[in-house]
């Protein structure tokens, strides 16, 4: 597993003073499903853009699959899918005949571009709508033919820009379900970029964040709240108690030093009956059976991990910083 | 229709002709079976899809319809006058009759060159002005480009689609002039009539290219493809109609008193004709009109001395092509200039989805 596909060193572009993306270094592995996620403007399309050589960076080097995007972007175009946001397909042809053309200019003789193109609109489930004009296509459809269109070239490595934009949330469901069968099954690595969170939450094994042309964090979910939180808690126990007297009072506050003595427990908050506990490490069934112990009425138990929607807002709360990006 | 089949069958049982047709279909399947199997350079894929494209738009076909309807128009007036002239002129002996099919008319018609010279621009402008930004703004240009080709590979396929269509289209319009003419007036071109007529169309074709090149360039620069349009036909209203005007006025400010001498006449005389020709369409119709009408023997003033002696018959069509020399390199020149500009602009353009 620890070969990089795509190898991004120190890449920067900038558009006169403007930087859009800034010393980026990222890797990608093989076969792997990596999210890019940033809100708009974050410089994920100039990213990508470099990555096909479409761009050239102001500095810094991209490899994709061995080869430097810069210098032959031909080869890497040959192995690269590359669906963007808002794909187009020219609307007086057919599905099926724009396929084709994208599948004869990488090169494929007619009958071998005829056996792919009904092979892969049968699979992303558009041979109905096939010699339907392109024009005519729903969003969802014209999204599903793009990445038809990506996988004509047999691609090593797909990146898709903003792949669920606009399509309803069953559409969105069985798109991002067809890209991990098809990254599973033919061990295509893919790069998602988005700003939807619980989609790349859903299909990404690895997620970066990239916020002003920066890459501030990147890992699998777990870990990025862990790197992010360290110094606050991964896990949140939230208890709801049944007291209100006096000595309750006094039973709460020899629990709660009773909790903060337990190694794992980072803090204790306590609101009337409710209990927040921060912790390092999962201690629900500790702090439940403490509770009830002490003799306390446990109304609910409920064990919160950081989300991404956690590790995203942490980042963009401070909108002054990144506000002008948007 | 059931005897015809019936004798077409009988006639598949002799047995040479089963053997040749059975050879010939032999033949085909295997070119079809070679064609699916074999891959093609990918400028060419892109090419055979512009050609598809335009031959199939609306676009081109009014255009079609619009140029054949002039042209037919032209070839009769043409024709219907071509009787009276040869009656009046009384030279029989005039070598280039038929090529008074293209140039001659009674007035109420323009001749085909003209109607070329006016309609050609329309015609590059409507293949070219939205070449790359419909193309932008469908979002298929990222898409495209992000297919394992050179970026080059898209605007030269454009443009050598574009010049293919209209080549054909004035190749076949020409030879269609040519092929009526025979039929109707039963003379058939002399061989340097017909090479004159082969380097006219040429020439059109050439004139074309120029308005197609500057509306490829329009639609790089411009995003909206309305924009573009209208920005090339600006160009060409400008050059056809305001253009004049402004060389008038230039020319009455300047005009030389009375007691100027010959040489500052002439001068003053080259001077306007310079300024006209620094528009494309004077250029093509000084070329046409010395190509279809060989009695033409210079293009600016002529003086005594360089009349004197010369002998008053048509010029073969070596000297014809040497005095539109320059007017071809300009327009040649126009051509490429404007190429070369859009070619520069599609590299550097930076491609974003929409």
């Amino acid at each position: 597993m620890d070969e990089f596909i795509i190898e991004l060193e120190g890449l920067t572009k900038k558009y006169g003073d403007f930087v859009a993306v800034d010393h980026l270094d990222l890797s990608i592995h093989k076969g792997e499903i990596f999210g890019l996620l940033g809100p708009n403007g974050a410089g994920k399309s100039t990213t990508i853009l470099m990555m096909l050589g479409l761009t050239e960076p102001t500095s810094g080097n991209v490899s994709v699959c061995g080869i430097s995007s810069t210098v032959h972007p031909i080869e890497v175009k040959r192995r690269v899918g590359y669906l963007p946001d808002d794909v187009g397909f020219y609307d007086q042809l057919s599905g099926r005949e724009n396929l084709l053309y994208t599948a004869r200019l990488n090169r494929l003789s007619w009958k071998e571009a005829e056996r792919r193109v009904d092979d892969l609109l049968a699979r992303v489930g558009l041979q109905e709508a096939s010699g339907k004009k392109a024009g005519k296509y729903s969003r969802g459809m014209r999204q599903r033919l793009g990445l038809a269109d990506v996988l004509v070239k047999n691609p090593e490595v797909i990146i898709l820009d903003e792949p669920t934009l606009g399509i309803d949330p069953i559409g969105v469901k069985e798109f991002l379900e067809l890209i991990v069968v098809l990254s599973r099954e033919e061990q295509i690595t893919v790069l998602l970029s988005s700003h939807h969170l619980h989609q790349v939450q859903q299909v990404c094994d690895r997620v970066g964040i990239f916020v002003a042309g920066k890459l501030l964090a990147q890992g699998n979910i777990s870990e990025l709240s862990r790197t992010l939180f360290s110094d606050k808690e991964p896990y949140v126990i939230e208890v709801g108690l049944d007291f209100s007297t006096a000595e309750g009072m006094d039973a709460m506050e020899a629990v709660k030093s009773h909790l903060l003595g337990l190694e794992g427990i980072a803090s204790v908050r306590v609101d009337k009956g409710r209990l927040s506990i921060g912790s390092t490490s999962d201690m629900t069934a500790e702090v439940a059976r403490i509770l009830v112990n002490a003799g306390f009425g446990l109304k609910y138990l409920n064990t919160k991990e950081y989300g991404l929607d956690d590790i995203y807002t942490k980042y963009f709360e401070g909108g002054e910083v990144y506000g002008k990006t948007a | 229709m059931e005897k015809l089949h019936n004798a077409v069958r009988r006639l598949r049982e002799i047995p040479w002709i089963a053997k040749v047709s059975g050879t010939i279909h032999r033949f085909t399947q295997h070119m079809e079976e070679r064609r699916a199997l074999a891959t093609s350079h990918p400028f060419w894929v892109i090419v055979q899809k512009e050609v598809t494209d335009h031959v199939r738009s609306w676009r081109f076909n009014i255009l079609l319809f619009l140029i054949l309807l002039t042209c037919f128009g032209s070839l009769y007036t043409s024709i219907t006058n071509l009787v009276e002239e040869t009656r009046k002129a009384n030279d029989a002996d005039d070598p280039f009759f038929f090529l008074k099919l293209f140039t001659l008319s009674d007035g109420s018609l323009p001749p085909f060159h003209v109607f070329i010279g006016f309609l050609g621009p329309l015609l590059g402008i409507g293949l070219g002005f939205d070449a790359i930004n419909s193309e932008q703004n469908s979002g298929t240009l990222s898409r495209i480009m992000a297919q394992p080709i050179h970026r080059d590979y898209l605007i030269n396929a454009k443009f050598t689609a574009a010049l293919l269509v209209i080549g054909v289209m004035f190749f076949a319009l020409g030879f269609l002039v040519m092929g009526f003419g025979i039929f109707i007036i039963g003379i058939p071109p002399t061989v340097e009539e017909f090479f004159r007529i082969i380097c006219f169309l040429l020439l059109s074709v050439l004139y074309v290219a120029f308005w197609l090149n500057l509306s490829v360039f329009l639609s790089i620069r411009f995003r909206q493809a309305a924009t573009s349009a209208l920005t090339a036909i600006a160009v060409w209203l400008f050059f056809t109609v305001f253009y004049q005007i402004i060389v008038n006025l230039v020319a009455r400010a300047m005009l030389p008193s009375e007691a100027a001498s010959p040489q500052q006449l002439i001068g003053y005389q080259q001077f306007i004709l310079n300024l006209m020709r620094v528009v494309p369409s004077q250029l093509y119709t000084d070329a046409t009109t010395t190509l279809l009408v060989p009695s033409v023997r210079s293009l600016g003033p002529l003086t005594m001395e360089q009349a004197y002696g010369a002998i008053p018959s048509p010029l073969p069509l070596g000297q014809s092509l040497l005095i539109v020399w320059p007017q071809l390199t300009g327009l040649v020149a126009a051509t490429v200039v404007c190429f070369a500009l859009s070619y520069v602009s599609f590299m550097r353009k930076e491609i974003r989805s929409r």
